[in-house]
């Protein structure tokens, strides 16, 4: 197909700007990031040696840094989890016919346009620890609701308390979820779904050998998208607890290193972050560039 | 703008067929029932927070107690808990001023940010749907790659950069930023979109003789509204609502209003949640119209983020 400079010349000089902007901003400086990973700059003064991987076999053994690996994973757990099961439900109880569908559609999606600062303050109200009279937040409608054994000091408890910084999270994302799986039920072609009920098959079965097969894409794509998302959880924290010991997770502690100017830990964090990412975006890329080009 | 373009935008999210018909497809009254019981039990749980903040942020300082912290304030915004004493207004005034300047900085970051990286992205997006030059592919997933990094994976040589050209901690660095990293998702958007569009277009004005620079001026550009309403909606959200790039780029003094809420937020004591959560209001609303107005156009924006349209 090559027909030569005249026919695949303009068009590259149309995206030549991007490629090369992407070139040094994406690559260039994930290059960089690595490079510096690799010396000793803990300081602002220069790098004076190439270390190779002393950084990341320090980090890796380091216990800080697994204590915030430790507690990214309790998050992406809980936070995969709700958005999953919450998104499902409202997609499927929409899906089946509502009145005013739209309002509840819209009512689902909403916290997803707020930054997660804005969010963060009226959350850390609701998260406050203060139990019995001093409680306000979940707590106190706990107190009064007589259920008072289910009050906990939320993200001051230690390991689960991750799971308490996972309901922000949760609040805000599910009705994207909502949005993916309800595009993934729109999807399915009535006629399957008329031929299925024709040869007598059950509601449950018409989900089980129907509906649900034809969702899995649908399914990998939030969860790929919510656990990416989950790697970089950074706002939240930083607004509902600030960068503090117990709630850290990779993103913040590499603020905490970056900030203190030890240059070659934060880019070993972020390596480790970017190789994190790329084991689940990789084969997704991969992945749905195949399935495109078999749908056209 | 013709109504064939519309799916592109709306991503399959809406009903088939048109909007009113009957409901169908629950058998019982009893099973009805219980749905809507539970969709209004969301409803509630869902906008539980916006009630907390509205609520709070109309309390004067001395109002607020535990014990009555989720009920409705006991006085009209305007009067003060004792005479003289502060009004839960005065929590709206004292979030204003906190947060005033960092508003019009922001409006002057997310909007050039938006429009910016929409232009490239559909001169991208137009040439990557369109011509199939020798490794389009290999070039869209290039472009792609930039989407799905997590930013920190740049931020330390971004940083130190940003140090060593002497760029300033302000908007005008973030404005770069986002320009850039935006670039991704707007082509993303635009490429789908353009695939959309039918081909005998484009082969017409190929005909006339009319270069690719002049088909894109001329044809393709005047039947891209919707797209770039997507992804104006969808940059402007994202440049607004940034925290990361803020935080390691730019200073209170030169920043968005992330910065500047964040800084509100962490300063308040917790006797005064108000003004806080008065500026959680502010800083949201600019976003939240955009959603109420454009919503249609948001969710085109947000579904296009899961690369299959």
């Amino acid at each position: 197909m090559r027909k030569g400079i005249k026919n695949w010349g303009p068009p590259l000089l149309l995206i030549a700007p991007t490629i090369i902007i992407l070139g040094i901003f994406v690559y260039g400086l994930i290059a960089a990031n690595i490079q510096v990973s690799t010396t000793n700059r803990h300081s602002l003064t220069p790098a004076t040696e190439f270390v190779g991987i002393d950084n990341y076999i320090q980090l890796l053994t380091e216990d800080r840094f697994l204590h915030s690996l430790l507690n990214l994973a309790v998050f992406t757990v809980v936070f995969i989890a709700g958005t999953m099961i919450f998104g499902f439900i409202w997609a499927w109880m929409l899906d089946k016919g509502v009145n005013a569908e739209g309002i509840f559609r819209s009512v689902y999606l909403f916290p997803m346009a707020i930054s997660f600062v804005a969010s963060g303050v009226v959350w850390r109200w609701l998260l406050n620890s203060a139990e019995g009279d001093r409680a306000s937040g979940l707590n106190r409608i706990f107190e009064s609701m007589g259920l008072g054994a289910l009050q906990n000091s939320w993200w001051n408890e230690p390991v689960w308390g991750m799971a308490a910084i996972a309901m922000p999270a949760i609040w805000q994302l599910s009705g994207y979820i909502m949005a993916l799986f309800l595009a993934g039920f729109r999807g399915i072609p009535e006629e399957l779904r008329e031929a299925a009920r024709m040869d007598g098959a059950s509601e449950w079965k018409l989900y089980r050998y129907v509906v649900f097969p034809q969702l899995s894409p649908v399914a990998l794509s939030a969860l790929i998208i919510v656990s990416h998302m989950s790697l970089k959880v950074f706002d939240l924290i930083m607004s509902i607890t600030k960068s503090i010991y117990q709630t850290e997770v990779p993103a913040t502690y590499m603020w905490v290193t970056l900030t203190s100017n030890d240059y070659a830990k934060s880019a070993t964090i972020a390596t480790i972050l970017l190789v994190l990412a790329s084991v689940l975006i990789i084969p997704y890329l991969i992945y749905t560039n195949r399935s495109e080009k078999e749908t056209r | 703008m013709t109504t064939t373009m519309e799916p592109a935008v709306t991503s399959g999210i809406e009903k088939k067929g048109s909007g009113e018909q009957p409901v169908v497809g629950t058998k019982s009254r009893f099973g009805r029932t219980t749905k809507y019981i539970f969709l209004i039990l969301f409803v509630i749980v869902v906008m539980t927070p916006v009630y907390v903040l509205i609520v709070t942020s109309l309390k004067p300082p001395a109002d607020v107690n535990p014990a009555t912290s989720w009920g409705l304030p006991v006085r009209w915004p305007w009067e003060a808990a004792a005479p003289g004493g502060p009004t839960g207004l005065d929590n709206w005034s004292a979030a204003w001023t906190a947060l005033a300047p960092s508003l019009g900085r922001t409006f002057l970051l997310a909007i050039p940010a938006a429009l910016i990286s929409s232009l490239l992205g559909s001169m991208n997006g137009f040439v990557l749907s369109r011509w199939r030059f020798p490794h389009a592919d290999l070039v869209f997933t290039f472009i792609l790659f930039g989407m799905f990094i997590p930013y920190q994976a740049i931020m330390t040589p971004l940083v130190q950069m940003k140090t060593t050209l002497g760029m300033p901690s302000n908007i005008s660095t973030l404005l770069i930023v986002h320009i850039i990293y935006g670039l991704p998702i707007c082509t993303l958007i635009f490429r789908n979109y353009y695939v959309g569009i039918p081909m005998e277009l484009m082969e017409a004005s190929r005909v006339d003789g009319a270069g690719m620079l002049r088909t894109y001026a001329s044809i393709v550009l005047p039947l891209s509204l919707p797209g770039f309403v997507v992804t104006i909606i969808w940059q402007f959200t994202s440049a607004w609502n940034d925290f990361l790039f803020a935080m390691f780029l730019s200073d209170t003094s030169g920043g968005p209003v992330s910065l500047a809420l964040n800084n509100l937020a962490q300063g308040a004591q917790l006797a005064n949640y108000g003004s806080a959560m008065a500026g959680a209001l502010i800083a949201s609303l600019p976003t939240l119209l955009v959603y109420i107005i454009l919503g249609k156009y948001f969710i085109g924006g947000l579904m296009s983020g899961s690369v299959k349209s």
